[in-house]
């Protein structure tokens, strides 16, 4: 009783302290700075032990283990679907290597709010994520240099590397792909195939022609419903927005911007149009509709296109609607020369290192990275999570079985140009709240487009000044 | 007795004044503190003076969500207040089956706000769907199914405070008023509401920060939907903080501004209704 007194007693007089400490500026640089002479000599530590792994994997992982020096890992995992996945292969790297590796999963959609609090732990998370250039750039403070690191070495290609200047400050871990997930058994009842769908024009044609006939067909309507409840509204608000942006970006030729100028919004307003119209529900219900709703709707064959990604696979997998009649089309949406656009290839799941944890837990944090991407062992679990991984080392018989991954693979073999993930260069989370309320209250009737119109290209230029402030 | 209270009181008293101390007094500080700051994590903050009060202003979310907290709030104050005394003046009346009603509408507040807020979630958007309409289309569904809530969940309450205080009143009181021949209503308002002031005091206080705190309900019945119109000053500030990167000193700002406003407002809702109490 005395000792939990004791703590309380001394936790109640550290956190003040803590408190004053956090508020003097210098306090926190020098702690910064002492962090960057640490960061430097452990980069040549690892700089070493990547030498070694080019030479024999299988042994590095113990010797790595040794160098660890006693540090241990904590891995703040974003996907909730893996969560029980990453237990288990936390479980085998400690059982093979005798490092202690924590896994905590954040509820669905709170990672940031829980990275957050956990951050400003003693014990923080010593491997975490973020989303790509702007989830850096309030993390980067956090992000351990990885320059030299196996895990950045045995990456298949820059591009899948978060920069910043000469330090590398994430590295993707896994390749995601979107696009329209539609039934193939549905759409040759009707009469079509894949290949009669190489434009905006002709989705059109077939999904209007497939919602007239709704009745025959045996379906609701066309498109899975366009839900604007949260756990829907990003596939319209990030990854619809992004095609627009994507074209935009290339007719300009820039990759990022600080004032959007909206030039193919006629085109997302084609495409939205679309998903209202030709869907399963009323217009005025969406914004109650959830994602797990549309994600029903398709795997009961009660509509035929669906857009998500593969990841959407979990989910609708084992349901009526059979493997081999699960395919993807590209999304158009009328820019010219659409018919040579791939599927949306990109990542937004960023593997960081906290530069404020301990030397040992850093290089512990970076041992099991490096299994996870070069050991047999890791390899599997992280296919077994459905992960498709962008190292060296995942080759073929690594690619997880799901036929959306085949299908993406199938359009880049064709020579079809993917479509870049541009949305994580959105300015914020609130630019793009913006524009799902503006779509949302478009679709119900209660806005007009010209409110799309605003938040997008208004609200960028607004966001962007505020982030960058 | 009277000596060992007064040598060890200290071991009595410790444990509360240390939760005290860890739960309110520190993260109070360090929250204030905080206000004056720009942090990503609250361990490594950096003092900017009264930035975050000045981006405070001009967000227009805040200043919607204010009013929009104040007239939810002045709704649900009348409402729960006027119908929760009317309930307790009724199953006073001693007919049948009194204990029962008092239990069924005791025992909406037994359940969670989370919980709450989806099961209305449900009807609500089950019984609006056959107009085609959702929870939120616009604010002010969320606004009276927010209301419907939170009636359903506190009157229940506060009537049980308000029976205590009913059949805390003098029968002689009313024997005298009978014998002087006054009406039904002469009674109500001469001698049945003077003489439960101090229930009303306690009942319009707990109503009146209950509402301007709101948060789990709003989160889970409309999440602040449509475009954060029916989002209370609560969740407005959650969201900032949580939502905002970079606005994480500016959502702690407004939580200060917050504190202050439901302090001040209960202490004058305090003053004034304690000024009609009247002494037995």
């Amino acid at each position: 009783m005395k000792k939990v007194l004791a703590s309380l007693l001394a936790a109640a007089m550290a956190l003040p302290l803590a408190a004053c400490a956090s508020g003097s500026g210098t306090a926190a640089t020098t702690a910064g700075s002492s962090a960057v002479t640490t960061t430097a000599a452990a980069t040549e530590e690892s700089v070493g032990t990547t030498a070694a792994a080019e030479s024999e994997t299988q042994a590095t992982t113990t010797k790595a283990s040794e160098t660890a020096g006693g540090g241990s890992v904590y891995y703040l995992n974003f996907k909730p679907e893996q969560a029980d996945q990453w237990v288990a292969l936390a479980a085998k790297y400690t059982e093979e290597t005798g490092v202690e590796v924590s896994v905590v999963t954040a509820a669905s959609g709170t990672y940031e709010s829980t990275l957050k609090a956990e951050m400003g732990k003693t014990e923080a998370p010593t491997l975490f994520q973020v989303n790509g250039p702007i989830g850096y750039a309030s993390w980067k403070d956090y992000c351990y240099d990885l320059t030299g690191t196996t895990v950045a070495n045995e990456v298949t290609s820059d591009s899948f590397l978060l920069k910043d200047g000469s330090k590398i400050g994430g590295v993707a871990y896994v390749i995601e792909t979107y696009g329209l997930i539609y039934n193939k058994a549905i759409l040759e009842q009707a009469g079509y195939t894949a290949e009669d769908i190489t434009s905006f024009t002709e989705l059109k044609a077939v999904a209007d022609d497939l919602q007239a006939r709704k009745d025959e067909l045996g379906i609701e309507g066309a498109f899975t419903s366009a839900g604007m409840d949260s756990s829907s509204d990003w596939r319209f608000k990030t990854h619809l927005a992004n095609i627009p942006i994507y074209y935009e970006y290339k007719a300009d030729g820039i990759t990022s911007t600080a004032a959007i100028k909206g030039t193919y919004l006629d085109n997302y307003k084609q495409i939205w149009d679309l998903y209202l119209t030709d869907s399963t529900t009323d217009p005025k219900l969406l914004s109650s509709k959830t994602g797990d709703d549309a994600a029903a709707e398709f795997a009961t064959g009660a509509a035929v296109f669906y857009q998500n990604g593969t990841w959407a696979y979990d989910q609708i997998k084992d349901n009526d609607v059979a493997d081999e009649d699960i395919g993807m089309l590209p999304i158009y949406i009328g820019v010219e020369g659409e018919e040579n656009q791939g599927l949306c290839t990109g990542s937004e799941n960023y593997w960081c290192v906290n530069a404020q944890a301990s030397e040992a837990d850093i290089q512990a944090t970076l041992d099991f990275l490096t299994w996870c991407v070069t050991n047999e062992t890791g390899k599997t679990g992280l296919k077994d999570m459905g992960f498709v991984c962008p190292f060296n080392g995942f080759t073929d018989e690594f690619l997880p079985d799901n036929p959306l991954i085949a299908e993406a693979n199938a359009y880049v073999a064709a020579g079809k140009t993917p479509v870049d993930w541009c949305f994580t260069t959105m300015p914020s989370e609130e630019w793009k709240n913006g524009v799902g309320s503006a779509l949302l209250e478009y679709a119900q009737g209660t806005g007009d487009w010209d409110a799309v119109k605003t938040a997008f290209v208004d609200g960028w230029a607004t966001e962007y000044a505020a982030a960058n402030q | 007795m009277q000596k060992s209270i007064r040598r060890y009181w200290p071991v009595f008293l410790l444990p509360t004044v240390l939760a005290f101390l860890i739960g309110f007094v520190i993260p109070f500080i360090s929250g204030i503190a905080l206000s004056f700051s720009e942090f990503t994590t609250i361990t490594d903050a950096s003092f900017v003076g009264l930035k975050n009060y000045l981006r405070l202003a001009g967000d227009s979310s805040f200043i919607h969500s204010l009013w929009f907290t104040a007239l939810f709030t002045v709704v649900n104050v009348i409402l729960i207040n006027v119908f929760a005394y009317a309930v307790a003046l009724l199953l006073t009346k001693g007919f049948r089956g009194t204990n029962i009603f008092r239990t069924v509408f005791f025992m909406p507040n037994l359940i969670g706000g989370i919980v709450l807020g989806y099961i209305w979630q449900l009807i609500l958007n089950g019984i609006l769907a056959n107009f085609s309409r959702t929870l939120t289309y616009t604010a002010w569904y969320g606004f009276w199914g927010l209301t419907v809530l939170m009636c359903w969940q506190q009157i229940g309450y506060m009537m049980i405070i308000y029976i205590a205080g009913l059949q805390a009143i003098p029968t002689d009181l009313y024997e005298a008023a009978y014998m002087d021949g006054a009406s039904a209503s002469q009674v109500l308002f001469r001698i049945t509401l003077p003489m439960s002031m101090p229930a009303i005091t306690i009942c319009t206080f707990l109503t009146l920060t209950n509402s301007f705190k709101l948060f789990d309900q709003n989160l889970a019945l409309t999440a602040g939907q449509p475009s954060d119109m029916s989002e209370l000053l609560a969740l407005n500030i959650y969201n900032t903080f949580y939502g905002r990167t970079g606005w994480e000193g500016v959502g702690q700002a407004k939580a200060v501004i917050f504190f202050i406003l439901v302090g001040a407002l209960s202490v004058l809702q305090n003053v004034l209704t304690r000024r009609k109490e009247v002494q037995q």
